[in-house]
């Protein structure tokens, strides 16, 4: 019981962070250049355009083990292949939507728009995922335990 | 005795035998009585003499629309890939349509599977089909040797019994919450008109599932498909599902394990609805073709309810009309969308 406790303690989620080549990885980067702090939770995956991320990818990584998940594009209006994004939000709120209602935890799946010049907003963006998941604690329900 | 379905019946083997003698289509695709009682089966009459087997009662359950372009691409003359197609019309299909699987012959369009041209459609109303698990349960787990139907009753009869209830208590969940009736494309209409029905709360079953919290809801979830045994039935009864590859069986990367694992079965329901986001149009083919009597339709009706709400889109209604999935607006929902602390960027940024 101890040691489950310790784990717990111990316990620092594992956020994927899908974010598009031309704002939100952009920003990202700013953010790391610019010198400005934020949680070291995430691992990134740079994509396309939030338009390339499917529902697929998202289940996979929690399958894999993944305790929350962000996907950031760019600004509705900016998005570098014109409407990308916006195909994408339309998607994202069903599956958003979906996932609620199958009982994963809301704050899990994260949706944002970041631009190339936010770096700040980033590292505050990425602090209040890390949080919100930390609030939920570690993922039990679409793990997969032996893969 | 006359009936409803008998007079439909005879009327589909006669405009059956009609488009078949006379060459306009080269198949006919209805149903004809399946090996049990309480069963019907998707058919293909070749020649005006198969169309005499043609049935029309409230156990065509599965949704036509998913044999359309298998059946249409058979048809044609075979040719390699990449090879364009012969000069001049191909050759045509009659088939039955109620409202839901019209719709989904209008999707099937619009996603470019099929050519209008090539259909000939006759329109019948539907009246709801019928629930063979509901019957089962009324018929006590006692075997089901005949079946009998008016057009308001049921009558069920087996050794040493016989049953009558009304048609209405053994509908399936989505006939009853069916607004969308009368075929939405068709070339001839056969029957009578069954008026748009006004449904009291078509989502009550959602509603009630997204009032619980979240740690009951995954219990239910868990519990639906608990005793799934992954023989994707309802995947391939689906019309909207017609990719040559389907995500199930992917191996690199393999998006489900091909076990019968707990996380496997949840990825395959939930990822089986979302492909039919959109898209869906509620036939109930899945649940009847599931030997476990899961309702996955739920999954698939909560997207529904969604598309209804966040996008004001019902898909499948109009040639013209987009699908909710393959369009989108700059005033679209987007309230889910956290944008770091400031959220700004939401109003200003479609105005670029």
């Amino acid at each position: 019981m101890d040691s489950a406790s310790d784990k717990d303690q111990k316990w620092e989620p594992k956020i994927i962070a899908f974010l598009c080549n031309w704002c939100s990885y952009a920003g990202a980067d700013l953010a790391g250049v610019s010198r400005f702090q934020y949680p070291p939770n995430i691992r990134i995956i740079r994509v396309p355009c939030s338009g390339r991320v499917s529902a697929n990818m998202i289940l996979d990584a929690l399958k894999a083990g993944a305790d929350g998940i962000l996907v950031s594009g760019c600004h509705p209006g900016d998005c570098h292949y014109i409407s990308g994004n916006l195909y994408a939000r339309r998607r994202f709120a069903l599956l958003k939507n979906l996932l609620e209602f199958i009982g994963i935890e809301p704050e899990r799946i994260n949706f944002s728009w970041i631009s190339a010049s936010e770096g700040e907003q980033f590292a505050e963006l990425v602090r209040e995922v890390t949080t919100r998941i930390k609030t939920v604690g570690p993922a039990r329900h679409l793990v997969k335990e032996i893969g | 005795m006359e009936t409803l379905f008998s007079q439909t019946t005879e009327a589909i083997r006669r405009e059956a035998k009609d488009l078949l003698e006379s060459g306009k289509v080269a198949a006919f695709l209805g149903f004809v009585k399946g090996s049990l009682p309480t069963v019907t089966r998707p058919f293909v009459a070749r020649t005006p003499e198969e169309t005499d087997k043609l049935v029309w009662n409230g156990l065509c359950v599965m949704n036509l629309a998913n044999y359309l372009p298998g059946l249409l691409k058979s048809l044609e003359p075979p040719r390699r890939p990449g090879e364009p197609p012969p000069e001049g019309p191909l050759p045509r299909v009659g088939v039955i349509a109620t409202g839901c699987w019209s719709r989904n012959m209008v999707i099937q369009i619009q996603e470019n599977q099929m050519d209008r041209e090539r259909l000939v459609i006759l329109g019948v109303d539907s009246h709801g089909m019928i629930d063979r698990r509901k019957l089962e349960v009324l018929a006590g787990g006692r075997e089901i040797q005949s079946l009998e139907e008016t057009d308001e009753r049921v009558i069920i009869s087996g050794r040493d019994f016989k049953m009558e209830t009304a048609r209405q208590e053994v509908l399936r969940d989505n006939c009853l919450t069916c607004v969308h009736p009368s075929p939405v494309i068709l070339d001839k209409k056969i029957g009578p008109t069954v008026p748009e029905r006004r449904v009291h709360e078509p989502f009550a079953r959602i509603e009630e599932i997204e009032r619980m919290d979240a740690g009951s809801r995954w219990a239910w979830f868990q519990e639906e498909i608990a005793t799934c045994i992954r023989c994707y039935a309802c995947r391939n009864a689906c019309p909207l599902c017609y990719c040559p590859t389907c995500f199930v069986d992917d191996s690199h990367p393999q998006w489900v394990g091909k076990s019968i694992d707990k996380t496997d079965t949840a990825t395959f329901h939930i990822l089986r609805a979302y492909h039919c986001a959109g898209r869906c149009t509620d036939c109930g083919a899945c649940e009847s073709a599931c030997p476990m009597g899961i309702k996955m339709r739920l999954f698939t009706r909560k997207l529904q309810k969604d598309c209804l709400e966040l996008f004001a889109s019902e898909p499948g209604l109009d040639l013209n009309s987009p699908l909710p999935l393959t369009t989108y607006q700059p005033e679209d929902p987007d309230t889910f969308i956290i944008a770091g602390s400031k959220k700004q960027g939401t109003q200003g940024g479609s105005e670029k």
